[in-house]
């Protein structure tokens, strides 16, 4: 049976708005893939204990806190620690835009900024998993 | 097959017993592998399968259940079915946020899982993974099926003890004496008992219950018991009958029945995935006969035979 790709989306830290976070989450069942959505105030243990009893192929990080720069390396530490250096991390929210190549430097594979479309998300999300994961997806 | 990755998830490695699940649930050569060396190791776990409606409280009911059993020093594991869209084959899992909190327990292990095409609220996928943990040591392994619908009853063969969510305000005495869903349980389980309507469905399943005993399973009586999991009212006396039935089913020589029914489910449901994509090639070969039948005027039921013929002839 063809593999699909199994996404965690994520609400990082105090920050109850995940409005966002469901959109994209259906928006990535819509596109064929099987969607793990953890809710709100997790920590970043958590989500990343998630990914591994899940066995995720990425983990989707929806953050609107502005806590970005703090959270998301304690994800990538975790990630680390619990041995998932083949899955791939994305993080959206409300994120300036001089952020990105931090992110991107610390080992977030894609960063996505409001106004995102969810075709972009989508096809960014199944290049990760691509990558990472070698799943094959059609283009 | 990786003896190391085995190993290691026998010893209790998460990261080893989710990727052994993964090359599992997608029936790959490596993971039937995997399965066999499981399987021969399982026949110990004791399962608890859950199901009802959608929004009946499945999962927060399972949230309690693994804090008493967790409590009491056991290993939990949870598998849990949720649909796969029959459009994208997609699926959108919810189920993990009810009790996401347990995700840090380290004998607690919770898996979630799209129903890929399979009706009746149970996959063959399911299944395997319910004989994978048990193999891999887990003590008690709760399964949630999809919510369900009246006839999704296909748990009844997968596990020793039953339960069935019910919903106040969800329908009168007529609904509690239908056949399917309100057949199965070993409980059924007034969830959301603080609602004034559930007195009324009380009544009603127990008078369901009372009027026959045709679906006792193997002689035991149907319980009701009223919940609420959120706040965590009548668990103790749930659990507490709980662990009567499973007296019963042990007492009984009903434990290992249970688990060889529960594999032939397993080869049941196998066998109806590869029916089905059979099902699928013909249907999609015959559509242009089919419309050729329309346009020629020959009759629907020439065409039927026909193409149940051709179906014959791919199995």
């Amino acid at each position: 049976m063809e593999k699909r790709i199994k996404v965690i989306v994520a609400k990082l830290g105090l920050d109850g708005h995940d409005r966002g976070a469901k959109v994209i989450a259906r928006a990535l069942k819509d596109a064929g893939m099987e969607v793990v959505y953890t809710g709100l105030r997790q920590t970043p243990e958590q989500i990343v204990k998630t990914a591994v009893q899940e066995d995720a192929d990425v983990i989707g990080i929806s953050i609107l806190s502005g806590a970005h720069l703090e959270l998301v390396p304690r994800v990538v530490e975790f990630m680390k620690k619990y041995g998932l250096n083949d899955v791939g991390l994305v993080v959206g929210g409300v994120i300036p835009p001089q952020d990105i190549e931090r992110l991107k430097e610390m080992g977030v594979d894609e960063v996505f900024l409001p106004g995102s479309s969810l075709k972009e998300v989508v096809e960014k999300v199944k290049s990760v998993a691509s990558r990472k994961r070698g799943i094959k997806v059609e283009s | 097959m990786n003896r190391e990755l085995l190993k290691k998830a026998i010893e209790g490695d998460e990261l080893s017993v989710s990727r052994i699940l993964t090359k599992i649930e997608y029936f790959s050569e490596e993971g039937m592998e995997y399965l066999e060396e499981l399987s021969a190791r399982a026949g110990r776990a004791y399962t608890i399968g859950i199901t009802g409606s959608p929004g009946a409280g499945k999962s927060t009911l399972i949230s309690t259940l693994i804090d008493h059993y967790t409590k009491e020093g056991l290993k939990v594991g949870v598998v849990m079915v949720d649909p796969s869209s029959p459009f994208s084959k997609g699926s959108f899992m919810g189920n993990r946020i009810r009790m996401q909190d347990k995700t840090m327990n380290k004998n607690v292990f919770i898996r979630s899982l799209a129903s890929r095409g399979f009706l009746g609220g149970v996959s063959a996928e399911a299944i395997m993974l319910i004989e994978a943990l048990d193999g891999l040591g887990f003590d008690k392994i709760i399964l949630e099926t999809v919510g369900s619908g009246q006839t999704d009853t296909d748990v009844v063969s997968v596990v020793h003890s039953i339960l069935v969510l019910a919903i106040p305000g969800s329908g009168d005495e007529i609904q509690a004496l239908k056949a399917g869903i309100m057949e199965i349980g070993d409980f059924y389980v007034v969830n959301k008992a603080d609602k004034p309507e559930a007195e009324a469905l009380y009544d009603s399943i127990k008078f369901a219950i009372e009027s026959g005993e045709t679906f006792w399973r193997d002689g035991w009586k149907p319980q009701v018991v009223k919940v609420s999991a959120l706040k965590g009212m009548g668990i103790e006396e749930l659990t507490k009958r709980l662990r009567e039935h499973e007296e019963f089913v042990r007492g009984g020589g009903l434990f290992e029945k249970r688990i060889v029914e529960r594999r032939h489910k397993l080869i049941e449901l196998y066998l109806r995935r590869k029916l089905e994509a059979v099902l699928e090639e013909t249907l999609k070969e015959n559509k242009t006969t089919l419309s050729e039948y329309e346009s020629k005027g020959i009759n629907l039921n020439k065409a039927i035979r026909e193409v149940y013929e051709r179906f014959k002839q791919r199995i």
